[in-house]
Formats: C-alpha cells, structure tokens, sequence
C-alpha cells in the first residue's frame, strides 16, 4: 500500500483480466511448483495494477483469491504490505522522488521542491487533471546517481531542480524524456569516465 | 528426551518441547502474550525472551525447541531488561484507558505491567489511533488496544477454520481486520475474546454492563447443544452477565461455541414467570394452585392411554425422571423424549451415543458422516474433527448435504443409496474405512428423523461392525446429539412403554382425539398445530412455540437456573448448577411436577429433595453419579434392518442461532441469525 | 589498485552488450560443463577455498553456507533463491550486475545450484528495478534457447531452472525468511529461525539464499582458481568486492575494487575525492545504512573489510559508502535513515514496530534540537531495547546507526539542543 491519499473515488464492482493479462497471469503461475499457485499472488497483483491504469481495486482481490484459492484477507493483506501497489488512483504518470539519504545527501530536496512547484500538487497527491501523481519515496536503490526519481517503470538520474522540472515539462507535452543519467555520464561510472576497466572499453 | 538445566535446575523434557513449556516443567514461569498452547507459534511478542548461555542475545522461549544441555536463565538482570523493555514497547502506543476498558481486571497486559512496567511513561510522543473495526455482532473491537499478537488472526485460520481475520499494513500502521470489515463467520468467533490478552477485541453483548470483579462465578454446563461444553456462568444479583468456557480437554478444550457464549440475553426475554391457565380460550395469570388444579379437574379420573408426555430438547435428567415417575403413577405408557422424532433405541445404550468420545477424535483415521453438519450441530465437535484433520492422514466422507465444513472431505452421496454402497463395500470409500486402524461413523439426526430410520441406524450398524469400528478399546460408532437432554431421557427410558405411543403417535393422537391430554416438558420443536384439540400442559422456560395452545402453563426453570444433571450426547453425566433463581413465580423443574404429584391421581412422588430423587435416579441408573465420567457402553444389536428410502438426508439444523427457546429469545441471537447465516449462503472463497 | 585482469565484472559500466554475446566474449559460459563435471564437492571445497564471504551484508561464508544443504534429497526438491532485493539504503551495486552483466549471475545460478542439488533458482528482484528485471529476464531466455540451462543445462544432463520473481516494494523481503515468505506469497514477515532455511526454506524445502554478487563470482572463481581469489585482500577478507560509493564525493561511481582496500583511497582514486577535498570530510557510513557512523579521523586510514570495520564498531555490509562532507547536518542524515527504517518494519514483533517509531520522533526532534539532554540518554536505551531483541535483524539496523551517531557525535546534539533553548529563552 502506498502513501498515495485519494480524491473520492469509486471502487468498480467488478474486475476482469484481459485475455492478454492472463495469459501473463497463466505464465506466472507456471513458474511455481505445483499446488504452490500462491506464490503468483505478486505477480498477479502487478498484472491487474497493470491493467487497470496503476492502481489496484478491490474487486481484483477478490478476483485474485479465486483465482489462486486464496482467502481475500491473505491477498489483501499481502496487497497492503507491499508499497508498489497503490490501492487508491494514481495519475497517469506517477513520480516517485527518493528522499532516502544518499538522495538527500546530493538535493532530493530541490528535486522535490521542483516536483512540486512544476505539478502543482503536495506529496501524496495527484494533480487535478489526473496526469501526475506525486511521492516521496524511500530508497530505490540507484544511490551512486543520486538524486533520482522513478516515474514508471524508469529511473531518472543525477537530477536537479532543473533536469526535475524538464523532464516533467516533457511529459506535459507528450514526450518522452530519457530515463538514466541527466548529466554526462554513463551509467554507474564516474563522472569523466571510468577509473578502472579502461583496457576492455 | 533432551535434559537442560534451567535456572540451576535441571529437567528433562520430551522431544518437541519449547523451551518455555520446559520452564513451566520446572516451575518457572514465562511472562507471554502471543504464545497459547492451542495456537501455532508466532514468536512476535518477544515477552518471552530468556537467556540462554553461548547465544548471542536473549532467545524467544516460546519458539526455541528445548536441547540437550542447554543453559538457560529467566531471572538476570538481562532478561529483566529485555521483559521490561518490550513491556515498554507494548504500552507506549497502547492508550492505557484500563479504568473504561471491559478487559480490565482480567486483562493480560495489565496484569504483566505490574511485574514488568515502569512507573512512569517515557515517552512523550503522540500516542497512536486505530479505528475501531467493525467484526459483526459479537465482537466489539478498540483497535488502539492491539498488541499486535496475531491470536484471534492464528484463532481463526487455525482453529475456526475460517481466513478471515488478518493483519493489514505493515509496521507500525499494521492493523488487524477481517476483509473489508465483515462479519467473521464462524460459530466459534467468540474465543477470540477470550485470546485476545489485552481488550481490543471484547464482548459487544456485554459492553460496560458489569466489572469482572463484581461478577459472581459458578461453573456449570451448557445445553444449547448435546456437547455439554463446560462454562462458567458470571452473574450479578438475578442476572446473567456473561458465560465463559472451562477448560475440560475431553470436551470443550477450551472453546465454546457462539450460540453457548452469546445466547444468555435469551434467558431474560420472553420468560414464563407464572402460571397460566385457559379460561374462556385465553390464558389469564393464575396462582400454582390454580393451575394445577384445573390440571387436577382435566386429569384425575382420565385412563392413563389418554395421557401422554413429551420431553424435549432442555429438559433436564431430574425434571425427565420425575415426570416418568408422574406418568407411570397416571398409568401411561405414552411416554417420548425424541421430540424430532429421530429412530433412536433406547433399549442398546451404545447405539445412540458418541461412542469413540469426543477425545477419541484424536485418535481416529478415517470418518464417514452420515446425514449431519457437525459445524452447525456441535461447533465444538467440528472444531475437534478440524484438528484431527489438520493433523493428517485422516480421510473423511460425507453422505447428505454438501456442508460448508471447515476441512476438506470426499462427498460420496446424498442419500441412503450411497450409505448402502458403502455398507455393501462397492463404494471406494469403504477401501479407506477398511484400511483405517481407527476409523469412525458420525451418525446425524438428519439420518434418523425419517421413516427409515430405523433402517438408516441398521445400515450404520452394519458399517460399524464391516469396517472395524467395533473393537478391543475402540468403539467408532458415534450419533452425534443435537438436543442436550436426548440421552439423559435415552438412558432413563423415557420412551414409550409397553403400548405406549412415540411422538409422532401422541400427536397423531391429538388430533384424532384418542389423546386428551398432553404434557409438554420444555417440548417446543415440535409441530404444535396438532395439539389443538388436546389439553395441554406446557411446562418450560419460554413463551415459544409450545404454549402455543397450551391449557395450563407452568413456568419452569433454564439450565442457569437450577441444579441438574445433563448426559452429553458422549454419555458423559455432567452437572449444572444454579447461578441465578428462575424468575417471579418460576420453579426448578423436578419441584413442579413433585408439587402437582400431590393433586393427581397416583399420589405424590416419593422424594423431597433432590438428594432424594437423584438416589432413586441412581437406583435405576448406577452411571449417572458417575460424574464428569463416561461409563462405556456394551455393543449390541439394534436398528431394524429394511428398505430404506430415497430422500437424501438433511441436517435436522437449518438455522443454527435460532434452536431454542433460549436462542429465539435472545437478540444477539437474532442478530447473527440476520448478519452471519446469510454469509454461509454465498460461499466465495472464504477459506 | 586492483588491476583491471583481476576483475570479475568486466561490463560493470554497461559499455558493452551484456546479452549473451557481449557476456561470451567476456568469458562468461566458457567450460560451465566441465566446471560442473568437477562434482559438487569440488565446487563447494573450491568455494570454501577462495574464502568467499556473503555479499549481501552479513558477510557468512558462501561456501559453509553450501555445504548445509542436505546431500541426499529425502523426497523434497531443494532450491537455490538468489537475494536481489537491494535495498539497503547507499547500495546499488547488484543492479549492475543484473542490468549488465546478468549472464555472470545466471550462470552463477546453475553451477551454484547444482553444487547444492538444487532443481530451480528463484531471484528474487526488488520490484522497482524493472528494467534490471527485463534485462535479466532476457539473459535467462537467452540461456534457455541456448541450452545452457533448462532441461539438459550445458549439456550436462542436469536439469536447472532459473526463474525471475519481482518483488513489490519491502525492504524487509532483503532478510532471507521474510524473502521466502514473500516468495511464498505471503507478506514479506521474517520466520523464526529455526528451523534454518537450509532444512525448510522454500515451499517446507532446503533452500539457500545468496545475494546476487555472491553467486554471480562463482564462475570466475572455478575458472581462475580459489587461490586467485583467495589471494585478493587479505585473510578472512578476501577477494574483489563491489563499492558503491555515494553522497558528498566529487564522482559518485560503482567500482569493483580489492577487497580490505583503504577507504581514503577508494574515496580519492574512484571517486574524485571528497567534496571540498579529503579535510572536509565529516564522516562515512561504510557498509550501507544499516551499519554505524565513522567519523573522519577512523576513515583517515580504516581498510574497508568486514574485520577492519568490525574493529572500529562498524562493519562492511553490503559496501555501499556514504560519504558526508563538513556542510552536513549529521543528525538530519541519521534521522532520514530512523524514518527509513520506521518505513520498512514489517510489524510483526514488538521492539521493531514499537522503537523504530519511537526512534525516529525523538530523532526527529533533536535534528531541531527540541529535546532534553537526558532524552539522548533515553534515545540510546531505546536503542538498546530494540537491538537484539527482535526476530530479524532489521532492529538491530535501526538501532547501530543511532548508537554511531551518539558514539562520535553527542557534543553535536547537545549543541544543538542549547542552541534551541536559547532560541526559545530570546523569542520569550
């Protein structure tokens, strides 16, 4: 369960997977041992997040535990433990800003602050137009490109308020900015290059 | 057989013992919260830390398996620490609002803070706030209480059968829930009251009604099924507050059934506190006197095949003899105590008890049950057969309806065709029975209550004897009770004598008018309309079904109101005792039909008090002061072989909440009638 | 330095394909068959040999670990779950390795899960690395289309599975049981222990867990020998070890370095040196943030290994170095880590749900001074009632580093709480 708050929502009554998800969700039930169907309930909680624009209803639960003869309470509990699901609507892009030390050691602050200001929204919140949501985020694992941000499935890094606020300006506007570095570097490397392996590059 | 010293004293315990359960094997006890003998072990309140020498740091002692050598200590300055810190930890979130909670006085954590707490809180945070949940009709829930301990979570999967309480969240925003705050749905949710060590989930019924500790306590036994679970009745002047289970390992473990814990409202409701008589087709409050004199005018000088009597599901042993005794002064032999009707023999003790004892379900390897819901009938049986099962290698088959039962089982059929199969040995069912060392027939009233019943029992018979049910220190052989008196009126005979009309032969004969008379003890399941005709005596608790046309009504005592004896449908003779007195004009049972004794043709009863009567009960059945105990039973032959039908068997139960006077007086009754039962009929996957 | 010949991970930087090509021309699959002819005994001995010790924080040996997975199979499969969970705050490093250089780690997989009997590998990728997951998902496919494992892995007749499972947001599912209950379906709650999950892992089976780097140097151990790798570092700390140093350096980098390398010189050769130069540094959390504060006069020459650091009340961890230099506000920086930490509890046993709250406010408080001096005598036994107290480590890890602030930098909070009084005395 993330830390998203909700604008009143409806919850929809029903949930159905599309026959593309299932045929992901047969794929993940494949990977376990037989009578062990239950260790795909992550999977196929992502799948249905997937499915229905980033955010999981509670319909899906219940569509779920039949699914994998799980009780709803065991599927319910494991979607509220897990931060990655987000029980309430979340806008089309959502921004996860770490502000995890490493982060805030290299300005996720400002990184934050740009967020805020560039989407008009509190952390937390999704912009009224449904576009953006923005989240505070404990550590992503990408701390040698500190500060970063996640909005979707990509990492940006080596962010600043600037690079914050163009990447975003980006997304207003329909394109589709760069995910990794946001200065000149590669990778994990040292900025300048690397100090080592420099015989095999 | 591991051998470790603990505390300087050395014990030895057996293989599997946690090292917490071989310091109470020496006598040192083990502050816990989360641990309970009957639940798995979750290990997370760490209140239990004890330390043991060469490990690191403090080991949980409830999760640690004893071993050989090992050193362990429970009273350094180390584990005082440890104990006082997650005391600490405990109580920081925790709103210490003891003088407004109904655990207090009785509650764990308070208890536990004595030994282990600080005087003073140090921490000067802002407490947490949990709304409360909402958990149905029975459990009221003050989350901010929680101590996360996961009983009533372990409680539920594990014992009740039923998923449907978790923990939602996780560190400290962890919320215990059942989903989307439903209703749980099992007939045994209150124990989670009882487990629960602090007082987030306490009894909505009771709410601020009373204080533990100005609650009078008298132990006593249930009757709202034929298990006889052990309680504990609390009452306050004339009132009772509240039951809780005894501990009794043979029966109830520690468990009761929701309909045992939660119907006592019923015995303040719709209660006859007077006699009545008819006068003019309506019945006006009258004097004892009064009563039993038109009794008196109705009967005196009626043959005694004009007479007739019915025990029913709550008459207890004394009220059954004494009213035996009053009908065979009368000269009737039209005597019954199967009020459903049930093809029970009353002739071959071991044909109508639950033979293999509830207990000897542990022991047991293969089940068949025939013709019964064990989960509405007798909660606590099923919850027993659950335990067995959990354990397994233990098969279990089911001839009748398709009950949602709390373990899984191979539905052979509906009916008396498969019970046949499977006595004939064509059904595959019968190669289990045949390859249990123990195996064990349940047989439902649902199987008896019908023409063939008699047969059905024949059948069973049969199967018992085919399948090796019957042997040197086993008896599998089992019919399942619903009715808390049925093998007390079994045992006594009261059952039609030489001539004598069964049930459905007294009310046949009500209606014909060959009957005239008909008295009613504590009979209300019963199809009253035929009874219009007759006059009738309706001696009982309730305003219910059978004063319906009653002529005379004699206001009698509930089971928390009198001295008595129950036989369980084990056999097993248990004492009730009185908590309260029966209101305004009401009597124990056994002193009414005495007292009317003495207006009747025949003369009185000979006995004074109950010491007296329960010698002449004695007289006739030496088991019955045989209390607390079972008196096993001698095989013999029984049931009446013949053509048996085609109707499929059904529980005799339809509405569980709902199966006596009591129940229907009681508005939490009513309440889980309207909220839980209808769950049952839309089964998702709940577990 | 550790010469470029004597790295492992040879695309760290992803300057090259790290598809099955890519990872062929850098050696990897080279002679797996024949490595997995030596036997499993051959395989663990050499493991043992090369004093490899556990990446992912705790530093056990990866061979001993081995060992403890039963011999002969009593009926249930046993399985080797690979921990790529990285979570803990400052490390990154396994991410490389899966976004770059997978092949190293799938083979891993097999030789080490056969060394153990195991019929299947699970990794077990922290939910957010999504990118990292499509890329090892498409190393393990390759590997399968390419025969190298699956039904006849390497052609040597033995069959092995390797399966991606992604995680979805806990830090805590980093700690093995809680991995295998989430693996399992559940939530990500850590077991008692025991049973070990070297007898009921996985599903009630014999399962070991690894971390990523673990596995994935394996190969190249067997290939280069133990003494190679056992030759690296120094004793007890052997071999190369992946850093990552972030915070405030001129050039934050991942850097596969000698394992026991000094801190200052892995600080100044690979990252450009401390913002403002080697003086201004005011402290480093060496291992990740679990693991205790150093002050700049212990880095000034500590070596960075799990004995070095041990000695000096700290430890390796997973490696990952944050370096703070004299600009920062240290009680901020530890209190970001408590609320951290506070985030990630599972809330299952009492010290953890109830302290890492309790921690993080009263830290929370003394990051503006709003406290009482006494209170950080408080703090510390705070501290001290969560640390080992609890089912898993992860109390422990929200204790130390409160303990290493107090422990190096106490004159700080108590300024700061004079100077808070005063405030207050002036605005009165």
């Amino acid at each position: 369960m993330s830390g998203v708050h909700a604008a009143p929502f409806v919850q929809p009554a029903s949930f159905e997977f599309t026959p593309e998800s299932l045929e992901q969700v047969n794929r993940h039930i494949a990977k376990y041992p037989k009578g062990r169907q239950q260790s795909a309930v992550m999977p196929l909680l992502d799948i249905a997040q997937r499915q229905n624009g980033g955010w999981l209803p509670e319909a899906a639960i219940r569509v779920i535990g039949e699914l994998l003869g799980m009780p709803y309470i065991r599927v319910y509990e494991v979607a509220s433990f897990y931060t990655m699901y987000n029980l309430v609507p979340v806008g089309r892009h959502f921004v996860q800003v770490c502000t995890t030390t490493p982060c805030w050691l290299r300005g996720s602050d400002q990184v934050m602050d740009a967020c805020r200001q560039s989407l008009g929204v509190r952390n937390g919140q999704t912009s009224a137009d449904g576009q953006f949501t923005l989240l505070e985020v404990e550590c992503l694992g990408a701390c040698v490109n500190a500060p970063m941000m996640q909005i979707g499935d990509d990492f940006y890094e080596d962010l600043d308020a600037d690079s914050t606020r163009r990447i975003l300006d980006d997304l207003k506007a329909g394109r589709a900015p760069t995910p990794g570095p946001q200065i000149d570097r590669v990778n994990a490397a040292p900025v300048g290059g690397p100090t080592t392996l420099k015989e095999t590059a | 057989m591991p051998t470790l010293t603990i505390d300087g004293k050395e014990v030895t315990v057996a293989q599997g013992t946690t090292v917490l359960q071989a310091c109470e094997v020496a006598g040192v006890e083990v502050p816990r919260f989360c641990y309970h003998e009957r639940l798995s072990i979750a290990g997370n309140c760490r209140m239990c830390l004890v330390e043991q020498e060469k490990a690191p740091k403090p080991i949980a002692s409830c999760a640690m398996p004893a071993a050989d050598n090992m050193v362990i200590h429970t009273n350094t300055p180390q584990v005082k620490k440890a104990r006082e810190g997650v005391m600490e930890f405990l109580l920081i979130n925790h709103p210490l609002d003891c003088p407004i909670c109904d655990q207090g006085g009785e509650c764990d954590l308070q208890d536990q803070s004595i030994a282990y707490g600080k005087g003073a809180s140090r921490f000067h945070e802002n407490k947490r706030a949990v709304k409360e949940k909402y958990m149905g009709p029975l459990i009221k829930t003050v989350m901010t209480r929680c101590i996360h301990c996961t009983r009533c979570v372990r409680f539920a999967e594990e014992v009740a059968g039923v998923e449907e309480i978790g923990a939602i969240g996780r560190g400290e925003h962890m919320e215990i829930t059942t989903y989307l705050e439903q209703a749980m749905t099992s007939e045994l949710s209150g124990n989670v009251i009882d487990l629960c060590p602090v007082g987030a989930l306490t009894s909505k019924p009771y709410a601020f009604t009373a204080r533990s500790w100005e609650l009078e306590k008298v132990e006593s036994v249930d009757v709202h099924d034929a298990v006889g679970s052990n309680i504990r009745v609390d009452f306050r002047g004339k009132e009772v507050m509240r039951v809780l289970p005894r501990l009794n390992e043979d029966i109830n473990q520690e468990w009761i059934s929701d309909k045992t814990r939660f119907a006592y409202d019923g015995l303040k409701r719709n209660r006859l506190d007077r006699p009545y008589v008819r006068e003019n087709g309506k019945l006006r409050e009258a004097t004892w006197a009064e009563a039993f004199a038109a009794i008196a005018a109705r009967v005196n000088g009626l043959p005694g095949g004009k007479i007739a009597a019915i025990a029913g599901d709550l008459a207890d042993l004394e009220a059954m003899a004494a009213l035996k005794d009053l009908m065979a002064n009368l000269g009737s032999a039209n005597i019954d105590c199967r009020q459903d009707g049930a093809k029970l023999d009353a002739s071959v003790r071991a044909s109508y008890l639950f033979n293999s004892t509830i207990a000897g379900i542990d022991k047991a390897d293969a089940l068949l049950i025939v013709g019964s819901n064990p989960r509405i009938e007798a909660p606590i049986i099923n919850a027993r057969i659950r335990q067995r099962w959990l354990n397994g290698g233990f098969r279990i088959g089911v001839i009748g309806e398709r009950p949602e039962l709390t373990y899984d089982y191979d539905y052979l059929g509906a009916g008396p065709g498969t019970l046949g199969e499977v006595a004939s040995g064509g059904h595959s069912f019968a190669d289990v029975l045949r390859g249990a060392k123990n195996p064990m027939i349940i047989v439902g009233q649902g199987a008896l209550t019908r023409a063939d019943g008699a047969a059905v029992l024949a059948a069973a018979r049969e199967i018992a004897e085919t399948y090796g049910m019957i042997g040197e220190g086993w008896n599998g052989f089992n019919v399942l009770h619903t009715a808390a008196s049925r093998v007390g009126g079994l045992d006594l005979g009261f059952v039609p004598g030489e001539g004598g009309l069964d049930v459905g032969g007294i009310l046949a004969g009500a209606e014909s008018g060959a009957v005239e008379v008909v008295y009613l003890l504590h009979a209300d399941e019963l199809d009253t309309s035929k009874l219009d005709k007759a006059f009738v005596i309706y001696q009982g608790s309730h305003g219910d079904n059978g004063v319906k046309h009653a002529d005379v009504i004699l206001p009698g005592a509930a089971y928390t109101e009198k001295n008595a004896t129950w036989i369980n449908t084990e056999g097993r003779v248990q004492l009730g005792n009185r908590a309260v007195f029966p209101p305004g004009d009401a009597r124990e049972d056994w002193t009414i039909i005495r007292a009317l004794s003495e207006v009747l043709t025949g003369g009185k009863l000979p006995y004074d008090n109950l010491g007296a009567l329960r010698r002449r009960i004695a007289a006739a059945l030496p088991h019955a002061t045989a209390v607390d105990d079972i008196v096993s039973a001698e095989w013999g032959s029984f049931g009446e072989a013949g053509p048996l039908g085609d109707a499929p068997f059904a529980s005799t139960v339809t509405q569980h909440y709902l199966t006596n006077p009591i129940c229907r007086a009681s508005y939490t009754m009513a309440e889980c009638h309207a909220v839980i039962e209808p769950a049952h009929e839309g089964t998702g996957t709940h577990g | 330095m550790l010469a470029d010949q004597d790295r492992i991970f040879t695309n760290l930087y992803g300057l090259h394909s790290p598809y099955l090509d890519g990872a062929k021309a850098r050696g990897d699959w080279d002679g797996t068959a024949a490595l997995i002819a030596n036997g499993q005994d051959w395989i663990i001995t050499q493991v043992k040999e090369s004093g490899l010790r556990g990446r992912g924080g705790a530093g056990f040996p990866t061979g001993l670990k081995m060992s403890f997975m039963p011999k002969e199979s009593d009926g249930r499969p046993s399985y080797l779950v690979v921990n790529a969970d990285e979570g803990e705050p400052g490390t990154c490093k396994d991410r490389e390795i899966m976004r770059h250089d997978p092949h190293k780690l799938v083979e891993g997989c097999l030789i080490a899960g056969y060394a153990m009997r195991a019929v299947a590998a699970y990794i077990y990728i922290r939910g957010e690395f999504f990118r990292e997951a499509e890329n090892l998902q498409r190393a393990i496919d390759e590997a399968y289309e390419s025969g190298l494992i699956g039904a006849n892995a390497c052609g040597t007749g033995y069959r092995f599975d390797v399966y991606v499972h992604r995680g979805m947001g806990a830090y805590i599912c980093g700690e093995e049981t809680a991995l295998i209950e989430s693996l399992e379906g559940k939530k990500g709650q850590p077991r008692l222990k025991p049973p070990f999950p070297a007898n009921m892992g996985v599903w009630g089976c014999p399962t070991t867990v690894s971390n990523v780097e673990s596995i994935a140097v394996i190969p190249t151990i067997l290939r280069r020998g133990a003494t190679w790798f056992s030759g690296i570092g120094r004793p007890n700390n052997t071999g190369t070890k992946l850093f990552c140093i972030s915070g405030h350096v001129n050039k934050p980098c991942t850097v596969e370095e000698a394992m026991s390398v000094p801190l200052r010189e892995l600080i100044e050769k690979h990252c450009g040196g401390v913002r403002g130069g080697w003086a201004n540094l005011l402290a480093v959390i060496p291992g990740g943030s679990s693991v205790p504060v150093l002050p700049k006069a212990i880095c000034d020459d500590v070596l960075m290994d799990f004995d070095a650091l041990k000695a000096v009340q700290s430890g390796l961890g997973t490696a990952a170095v944050i370096v703070m230099d004299k600009s920062t506000d240290i009680v901020k920086a530890i209190a970001r880590l408590s609320k951290f930490y506070m985030h990630e509890s599972c809330g299952q046993c009492t010290p953890c749900r109830e302290g890492t709250g309790w921690m993080w406010r009263v830290m929370d408080r003394l990051v503006r001074g709003e406290a009482e001096v006494p209170e950080i005598d408080l703090l510390q036994e705070v501290t001290k009632q969560v640390e080992g107290h609890t089912i898993c480590a992860l109390g422990d890890a929200a204790a130390w580093p409160i303990q290493g602030l107090i422990r190096h930098f106490r004159p700080e909070l108590e300024t700061r709480i004079a100077a808070y009084k005063n405030a207050q005395v002036q605005a009165a």
